[in-house]
């Protein structure tokens, strides 16, 4: 009797075949190949970044993230970057 | 002459590389092109046994580059066609005894004489790999509809496109038409929504491979094999022929098709 039951069940709410299923791991699990780039890549573009923002802003070292994440079908580049303090513009003049 | 180079990669082993290589070279030879095979897997070759041309080794890849034989001592002329030659890899050597530069440089003493190069590429993509893609001015991915074939694909592709190498296309091996139509294989435009790559050609699954590679005979030679033809599809496609893609499948006769619809010759 379940088994009858199962199957009309089946028939209107149907469950996604097997070729479904694969398509949706593949595209989630591609999504996260692509997108993964070397650690050395990784850092090289931790400290650029961290150059260009310390040339105006004092950063706290300790408290810098930044990573890759996939949402869906896009991609971002989040960083999260401490800031002790803004440098004053005459500090930066002496350096001149 | 200056032959153009092909490579046949796949990322995943067992997708049928080498069945490929056999195939297409013996295809495009038949088509009285003058044809090169490179076994470019060191230390487990098996390109030879396909062909059925194990016995007449003598010389491999590995005592070319390291000067121990001339190419012409090393290339094995298939008896079957003659504008068909293999170079054997070395079976007792490792990757690490050929360098990228070296099939380079052997490549491009093989494009004087042959129309095509056809390299068949080890598994993954380490040191082999990257001998074997080195040369390629093409490159032909072999997947299966399949979700770790495809994946493996995806990142061949990726690396092949950070190398430059322009022309990649894609070959997807091993298709049942009943599993696709019934939902439970990804089909050939599911496979290419995934990967966003030209399609080269549609391999079957055909019983006929393993009988044709159990004798060292390549499939192309059994005219009633489906991918068989699927195989000489993509060797005219490759001269440039615009030939529609289309998955061949065993034409059943009017008998049999009775004797199955009856019951007794079922699944």
């Amino acid at each position: 009797m379940s088994a009858i039951i199962d199957s009309i069940k089946k028939l209107f709410n149907r469950e996604p075949s097997s070729k479904e299923v694969a398509k949706e791991r593949l595209k989630l699990v591609l999504i996260h190949d692509r997108t993964s780039i070397s650690p050395e890549i990784m850092n090289e573009i931790k400290t650029e970044i961290i150059d260009v923002i310390s040339k105006h802003l004092e950063i706290d070292m300790n408290g810098i993230d930044i990573s890759l994440e996939g949402e869906e079908n896009s991609i971002a580049l989040i960083a999260s970057i401490p800031i002790k303090g803004l440098k004053r513009y005459n500090k930066k003049k002496s350096h001149n | 002459m200056v032959g153009r180079v092909i490579v046949v990669t796949s990322g995943k082993g067992g997708v049928g590389k080498t069945t490929a290589v056999a195939n297409i070279g013996t295809a495009l030879a038949s088509m009285d092109k003058k044809i090169a095979l490179v076994d470019a897997d060191i230390g487990l070759r098996n390109l030879d046994v396909v062909l059925g041309l194990e016995n007449r080794i003598v010389y491999d890849i590995v005592d070319v580059v390291e000067g121990r034989a001339r190419l012409r001592q090393a290339l094995i002329k298939d008896k079957r066609f003659p504008t068909l030659s293999l170079l054997p890899a070395a079976q007792t050597r490792e990757k690490d005894a050929v360098s990228p530069g070296d099939m380079i440089k052997l490549c491009e003493e093989l494009k004087g004489q042959f129309d095509f190069i056809i390299i068949d590429s080890p598994a993954g993509i380490e040191q082999g790999f990257k001998n074997a893609v080195a040369p390629a001015d093409m490159a032909l991915i072999v997947t299966t509809p399949e979700v770790s074939a495809v994946r493996d694909a995806d990142r061949v592709i990726g690396l092949l496109e950070s190398m430059e190498k322009s022309e990649g296309k894609l070959i997807i091996n091993r298709v049942r038409t009943r599993l696709v139509d019934r939902g439970d294989m990804l089909s050939i435009e599911d496979v290419l929504e995934i990967l966003s790559i030209d399609l080269i050609g549609v391999i079957p699954e055909d019983e006929n491979i393993i009988v044709s590679t159990n004798k060292g005979e390549p499939v192309v030679n059994n005219g009633n094999a489906p991918a068989g033809k699927s195989f000489l599809d993509i060797a005219k496609r490759i001269l440039g022929e615009d030939i529609p893609i289309s998955l061949h499948t065993e034409k059943e006769s009017v008998f049999s098709r009775l004797l199955r619809f009856i019951g007794r010759k079922g699944e």
